[in-house]
């Protein structure tokens, strides 16, 4: 291999990218507007869901109730409205997303030691919140319901209290439920997947429209030799935006950042290497650059988004979707990324997930070798 | 000192077929070193096919061919330090300065940065092209770009020069420019293939092979074709040219007449004979004409007539 | 609009662009019936005009009239008795013949009661019956171009524009394509032609050679042949060629000298005189001297002896 026709096809690669404002765009500044996108836009937590109420009683009692809801960090009462069809229309408009209507003789049932009921009224459109919503709502309302229970027996003079169970919960490795830290991580293989596949999908099949490789391949240039020009500046602008997005999820985000960075440097690179091969490799057969670039994002950013465990954990897909998750790569790397930032595993816990993942580099790389000829026909 | 004994350049019976049609049917010729030899035919004669072959870029189905003394089926890549192809389509990069584009050819073929240097600047100035060297090579016009193609195709000094249909498209005064580069390099003793739809820019060649889908119809110096015609050919002026074609299109000795836009052009058996004979039936006929002349055949009658057969009608 | 004789006229007809003039006061008279031929190189003001007689650009000043409508103002009616055929781009190669036909009639908006005769008619001159279920993009290049034009004059139009109809098209086929051209041009349609190719200028009746936008020679390709030429023309056999170039480009007398093939072609003031002449200067340098004759120029010859001229003209009055 001749290192000077290696470094000519790298270094107009190169250049053509610096004068191409669209693929320049690509690699400065989609990087980080993905981060800063599914850092800030990405809210899979709940927090603060504005309830409007509806109190007909008014009383001590009703107030203590609401402001257990107030306490709660995931409610914000927002407003109290003094009829139903005000509380309804709030939903409609979205003002709200769940409203509480006391019934008005809540005190005194309560006072007389009778079964109560406050209903809560939820906005099913989207299903995920209204369940988490109802849960958190009767958390409080059952708390409320056991301290007027111990309160009445301590009023009568029976004042052990029966043991009771409950569930101190402790979130490893997220204390605060961030969701943004659970996400962003992940966002580096989108990342990767995009400039490593969709750009260089893109640039033997150029070459082919343009009427270029035709001339290219009457010179001496060997195939490895192209292959490895046109991918080298890929490689070293997608690491480059790794560690771009990686310091901005740990300064911007404070995503914590556990592990060893050699450990993500070596994982990112052979990550790298896999989309950079199948964008080639897709870039051979693709025919036009239109079929290529469709073909990329099909079979690297589309999994990467949806089946990588990225956004969606992994363990609730279906089964089905689970066994096809074992041949993407990404599943592997965003679990990597996902163990040294939060985690912080030892090297030697993700040997379960780097082993496929250079396995898959292997394979991938030697198909896109193998796959480019220097014929016609 | 020895003659190489190989040509530089030789196709023996090379063939490709395509679905539906054959492209290149068994064609054999050679090139030899510092001469300039084209491939003439219309679209789809098989031209382009036989340049690719012979530039190592697609195999033949059968046959052999070499180039510069390498083999082109079973070691393209040893000949291709060898040689120069320039594609019919522009193949250099619009979006890399002129100087950018002849430093990538330069490196892929191992030019050392002095030697690319000077030759480049050298070429350049042939080609009058010094002041656009840091120009975007989509810039370019037309026959800018295809002196460029040129100029790339010759830092590595190669043997062998393969061009398709360099002057397509491109004006005359160009064209003249072109070939004017041509024959500077044939006298340095480059074998030039070339390939051209033009016809008559076919005159311009030390030899030439006439193709026609995808067979050789004849290949000699033009001269010679011309002489092995063994037809007169006559041209007719008149102001009136369609009556003239109506009153001679039915006489005795004529293989072909054709109509243009003052006058006629006439392949005939005998030039001496005929000329008074058609003299006589465009006075009788009180056509007016100002002369008909002899005149050296084109390469053109020369293809009608060994395409369509060619034998003349008899009085 | 009233009949001309004159089919196309452009009087003094300019076209700027910012500073750039790229038609500088282009006066023809076009006969109906004449197939009339425009040469230039590129960029030497052609497409404009064709642009503009097309209705398609709009001239700076100056006047021009195409099959009676005048192209500044009244565009439209221009381009509705117009056709405008152009072998390499007119056709969708994924169509049928026939359903390429139609698609032009429509275009053109050929009146419905005309339609199916005129769809015959097409077939009948490409030589296409029975193949109109054929996909264009199979055809052979001959057919191709016989459909082109086909489709350009489906609505009969008086004044046709061909842009290098026949290039890369072998010459039987050819000639066969001029034949219905002159076929029409004998019916009265007037023909404009535009080509790089010289073998297709011969087919014109006049031409027109445009240089800089301006046009620099006018007449009969016979008539440029002869009289256009800055000097004739001497076919000089000799060895070595190369030297001898070189010193011919010295030589009194000689305009220009340049390889032509095996041979030199030289262009000198008079023929006669010269030979003789040129004879002796290349044995006086020791080179063997073949043959020299005089021949007639050709149409590429006069093109470049007359832009060259134009050029060292200008340089000159610079």
């Amino acid at each position: 291999m001749s290192f000077t026709r290696f470094l000519a096809v790298a270094r107009k690669e190169v250049v053509q990218i610096l004068r191409d404002s669209r693929s320049l765009i690509i690699v400065l500044i989609m990087p980080v507007v993905l981060v800063l996108l599914f850092g800030y836009g990405v809210n899979l937590d709940l927090k603060g869901l504005p309830v409007y109420v509806y109190d007909r009683d008014g009383s001590q009692q009703s107030q203590d109730l609401l402001k257990r809801f107030q306490a709660s960090a995931y409610f914000d009462v927002v407003r109290v409205v003094n009829d139903y069809p005000a509380l309804t229309r709030s939903l409609d408009d979205g003002h709200a997303k769940m409203g509480i209507v006391i019934p008005w003789d809540f005190s005194e049932r309560v006072r007389n030691g009778l079964p109560t009921q406050v209903q809560a009224l939820v906005d099913g459109s989207d299903d995920n919140t209204a369940n988490v919503a109802i849960g958190y709502a009767q958390a409080v309302v059952q708390g409320y319901s056991s301290d007027i229970q111990l309160d009445w027996l301590r009023n009568r003079g029976q004042v052990a209290q029966p043991a009771s169970v409950s569930v101190e919960t402790r979130t490893w490795y997220n204390e605060d439920l961030e969701s943004s830290a659970f996400i962003v991580p992940g966002v580096l293989a989108l990342v990767m997947s995009v400039i490593g596949a969709f750009l260089t999908s893109l640039t033997i099949a150029r070459e082919w429209e343009r009427g270029t490789m035709e001339h290219l391949i009457s010179t001496p240039v060997t195939p490895l030799e192209i292959m490895l020009g046109k991918l080298a500046p890929y490689f070293v602008i997608g690491m480059f935006d790794v560690i771009v997005c990686a310091l901005i999820a740990i300064y911007w985000f404070q995503v914590p950042f556990r592990g060893s960075f050699i450990t993500l440097l070596v994982s990112s690179a052979m990550f790298m290497v896999v989309v950079l091969s199948l964008g080639f490799f897709i870039s051979v057969i693709g025919g036009s650059q239109l079929a290529a670039s469709q073909i990329a994002l099909l079979i690297t950013f589309l999994p990467a988004f949806l089946l990588s465990g990225f956004l969606y954990s992994i363990e609730q897909m279906p089964v089905v979707l689970q066994w096809i998750t074992r041949i993407l790569p990404a599943r592997y790397y965003v679990s990597v990324l996902k163990k040294i930032f939060l985690k912080g595993s030892p090297t030697a816990l993700l040997y379960a997930d780097l082993v496929p993942l250079a396995v898959f580099t292997l394979v991938l790389a030697m198909l896109a070798t193998h796959s480019f000829h220097k014929r016609l026909a | 000192m020895t003659e190489p004994t190989q040509a530089a350049i030789v196709a023996e019976g090379l063939t490709k077929s395509f679905p539906n049609v054959c492209a290149v049917d068994h064609l054999s010729f050679n090139v030899r070193s510092g001469e300039i030899f084209g491939l003439v035919g219309p679209d789809g004669a098989g031209k382009t096919t036989t340049l690719r072959m012979l530039a190592g870029i697609m195999p033949p189905d059968e046959g052999t061919g070499s180039v510069a003394g390498f083999d082109v089926v079973h070691d393209p890549e040893g000949a291709k330090h060898h040689l120069s192809y320039m594609p019919q389509r522009f193949g250099l990069y619009e979006d890399l300065t002129v100087d950018e584009n002849i430093r990538f050819y330069g490196d892929l073929f191992g030019v050392k940065k002095a030697e690319r240097e000077e030759r480049s600047t050298q070429l350049l100035q042939a080609a009058g092209m010094s002041e656009f060297r840091k120009r975007l090579a989509g810039k370019l016009s037309g026959g800018m770009k295809q002196k460029l193609g040129l100029v790339c195709a010759l830092t590595h000094r190669p043997k062998v020069i393969l061009l398709d249909e360099p002057t397509t498209g491109v004006d005359p005064v160009s064209r003249r420019d072109f070939w004017r580069i041509l024959y500077e390099l044939a006298a340095e003793g480059v074998a030039i293939l070339t390939s051209t739809a033009y016809l008559d820019e076919a005159e311009r060649c030390h030899r030439v092979a006439l193709l026609h889908q995808g067979k050789l119809l004849f290949c000699d110096t033009p001269t010679n074709l011309k002489a092995k015609l063994g037809k007169g050919v006559l041209s007719v002026t008149s102001s009136d040219p369609r009556r003239s074609r109506e009153q001679l299109e039915h006489a005795a000795g004529i293989s072909s007449l054709v109509l243009t836009g003052d006058g006629l052009h006439v392949v005939v058996d005998d030039a001496a004979r005929r000329i008074p004979e058609f003299e006589a039936r465009l006075n009788s006929a009180h056509v007016p004409f100002d002369a008909i002349q002899q005149v050296t055949p084109t390469i053109e009658d020369l293809f009608v007539d060994a395409v369509s057969g060619g034998a003349p009608s008899h009085a | 609009m009233p009949e001309d004789n004159n089919s196309v006229v452009i009087e003094d007809l300019v076209k700027r662009f910012g500073d750039f003039v790229a038609v500088d006061r282009i006066n023809l008279d076009i006969r109906k019936g004449e197939v009339f031929g425009f040469l230039g190189p590129n960029g030497a003001g052609k497409s404009t005009t064709i642009r503009m007689l097309c209705g398609l650009l709009r001239p700076t000043s100056g006047r021009a009239r195409v099959a009676g409508y005048d192209v500044g103002r009244e565009p439209e009616s221009v381009r509705q008795n117009i056709g405008y055929m152009s072998q390499k781009f007119s056709l969708y190669n994924d169509l049928k013949v026939i359903e390429n036909i139609r698609l032009f009639a429509g275009l053109y908006s050929v009146p419905a009661d005309k339609l199916s005769e005129r769809i015959e008619w097409a077939l009948e001159m490409a030589n296409l019956k029975g193949q109109e279920n054929l996909i264009t993009g199979t055809l052979p290049g001959g057919w191709k171009q016989r459909l082109a034009l086909g489709c350009a004059v489906l609505h009969k139009p008086p004044v046709i524009f061909l842009d290098e109809p026949t290039s890369g098209v072998d010459p039987i086929s050819r000639r066969q394509f001029w034949d219905l051209i002159h076929q029409m041009a004998e019916e009265g349609v007037t023909v404009f032609v535009t080509t790089h190719y010289m073998e297709e200028a011969e087919y014109c009746n006049q031409l027109a050679l445009i240089f800089r936008g301006k046009i620099v020679a006018l007449g009969t390709p016979s008539e440029l042949k002869q009289k256009s030429m800055k000097g004739e023309l001497l076919l000089v056999e000799c060895e070595p060629l190369g030297s001898a170039v070189e010193v011919l480009q010295s030589a009194p007398d000689v305009i220009d000298a340049a390889v032509f093939g095996n041979a030199l072609h030289l262009v000198v003031r008079d023929a006669a005189a010269a030979i003789p002449q040129v004879q002796k200067y290349l044995s006086d340098h020791s080179i063997k001297v073949g043959h020299i004759e005089k021949i007639r120029p050709s149409l590429e010859d006069v093109f470049v002896s007359l832009t060259t001229a134009h050029d060292s003209e200008k340089e000159r009055t610079a």
